[in-house]
């Protein structure tokens, strides 16, 4: 469903991604992980245009893309994303987070938008929040609003870059949590996340970045019992 | 003390009605620096190169020299220039419109940059197109930074008006001259037109401060 090849990046001279080659297939869960600084929320980032590749291709169903010519906004409505610090529209309800896009992008009739926002703010466990503002919710909770608002545009894969980062400690698992319920619904899955019991528990495959490149992608079991490179020994070494 | 107020008693009318005059023209400034400066700043933040730098040569200009000067050449100069005879009204407006754009514009373009640029994203990664996002994602929130200044902006624009006198415009200000010299004493008229602009500018200041407390509210 994904497929990135020979990804370059840079930001003046300083080159962030280096022929970076992957590819993602549908209903695959991939988590990348790798030391900060590694490129790995720029790489994410490269798959729904936020961050505009320097050289390379992305291609997302067999469409390129990094072709100018292509309607970006036409294939960012089938990819979600959740970012870490949230970014929910504040002056809006909960409810408004999640129907406005539906709404406005997809042309969705409002009584339709609502009743599905309900369906995915239960499916967070938030069904309560429907008419709070953003402001009045916990960090953990906004990250679920979140994910409920990329889902409510119906996208064939998300995006989560570093989902659980900006958290308190005890508001990790309840975003985890939804994550995991929606990896086991077949939904197609890219995580760049610190969270190493997720990725080892969750991951269909793990990407292992550092400086800018893909050093090691295997399967969960492989890479954290056995990882083959040295770079990705000693980042085990340090966050295991 | 030498002080007597009775003797204004019969221009009292004559400068009250000064307050409508000074008033009619300033909120036509306004609405026409408004307009004026919202366009220049969306040049501002956009990408287009050349009218970025027209539209900061512009704000720089009507910044950086004094506002008396700019009076000054667009009463005199433009007769002189293109014979046309212009109106102090019409100097006026456009002086003070031209003037308040370019300060409207900073304004609203810092207002609009303060906004989190993670909005921005979030938006765009929802497939939203530019003018939803802007009309209803972006303005929206750079509306709470932008109003308060706005409103300080009107205030400033209320109080300078008062330099409209020097073309003979019959503002409020003009009209406390006219009646020191027919009256010959200056302290009484200039106390009085004083204080109503303290009034003005207070009713400003007040609707401010409340429009400031609509705008935290949402926080």
């Amino acid at each position: 469903m994904i497929k990135v090849e020979q990804l370059h990046k840079s930001f003046g001279e300083n080159e962030v991604l280096s022929d970076l080659n992957t590819s993602i297939e549908r209903g695959e869960v991939v988590t990348i992980i790798g030391p900060s600084g590694s490129g790995k929320s720029t790489f994410l980032r490269c798959l729904n245009l936020l961050e505009k590749p320097t050289s390379g291709h992305v291609f997302v169903n067999d469409t390129d893309i990094t072709n100018p010519k292509v309607d970006i906004l036409k294939v960012r409505e089938q990819i979600g994303m959740v970012f870490q610090h949230f970014h929910l529209f504040p002056h809006m309800t909960v409810l408004d987070n999640l129907t406005y896009a539906p709404m406005t992008v997809k042309g969705m009739k409002k009584d339709e938008a609502v009743r599905k926002a309900k369906d995915l703010l239960e499916r967070v466990g938030l069904s309560d929040k429907t008419n709070a503002y953003p402001n009045s919710l916990s960090g953990g909770q906004k990250q679920r609003v979140a994910i409920a608002r990329a889902l409510a545009m119906e996208p064939e894969l998300m995006l989560f870059d570093e989902p659980t980062s900006a958290l308190d400690p005890e508001m990790v698992k309840e975003v985890l949590d939804v994550i995991k319920d929606l990896a086991h619904s077949g939904m197609t899955l890219a995580v760049v996340t610190h969270e190493m019991g997720f990725a080892k528990e969750v991951a269909d495959r793990v990407v292992f970045m550092d400086q800018g490149k893909i050093v090691e992608e295997t399967q969960p079991k492989t890479f954290f019992d056995q990882p083959k490179t040295e770079r990705a020994q000693n980042f085990l070494d340090k966050v295991l | 003390m030498n002080l007597d107020f009775s003797q204004i008693v019969p221009y009292i009318p004559f400068m009250l009605e000064g307050v409508w005059v000074t008033l009619q023209f300033v909120i036509i400034s306004i609405i026409f620096g408004f307009i004026l400066g919202s366009l220049i700043a969306l040049v501002k933040i956009s990408d287009i190169k050349g009218f970025k730098f027209i539209a900061d040569a512009y704000t720089s200009v009507f910044r950086g020299t004094p506002l008396i000067l700019q009076l000054l050449l667009i009463y005199y100069a433009i007769p002189q220039l293109t014979g046309y005879d212009i109106s102090p009204f019409l100097s006026a407006i456009l002086t003070f419109g031209l003037n308040s754009s370019a300060y409207v514009s900073e304004i609203i373009r810092a207002g609009i940059q303060a906004v989190d640029k993670g909005q921005r994203e979030a938006a765009e990664a929802l497939g939203i197109p530019y003018r939803p996002m802007m009309l209803k994602i972006i303005l929206p929130q750079a509306m709470k930074n932008i109003l308060p200044a706005l409103m300080n902006e009107f205030i400033t624009l209320t109080k300078e008006s008062a330099i409209v006198s020097v073309i003979s415009y019959l503002d409020l200000m003009r009209r406390a001259q006219v009646v020191a010299s027919d009256i010959y004493r200056n302290f009484e008229p200039l106390l009085f037109v004083g204080v109503l602009y303290y009034i003005m500018v207070m009713i400003l200041t007040i609707a401010g401060k409340y429009v400031e407390k609509r705008m935290r509210a949402s926080d």
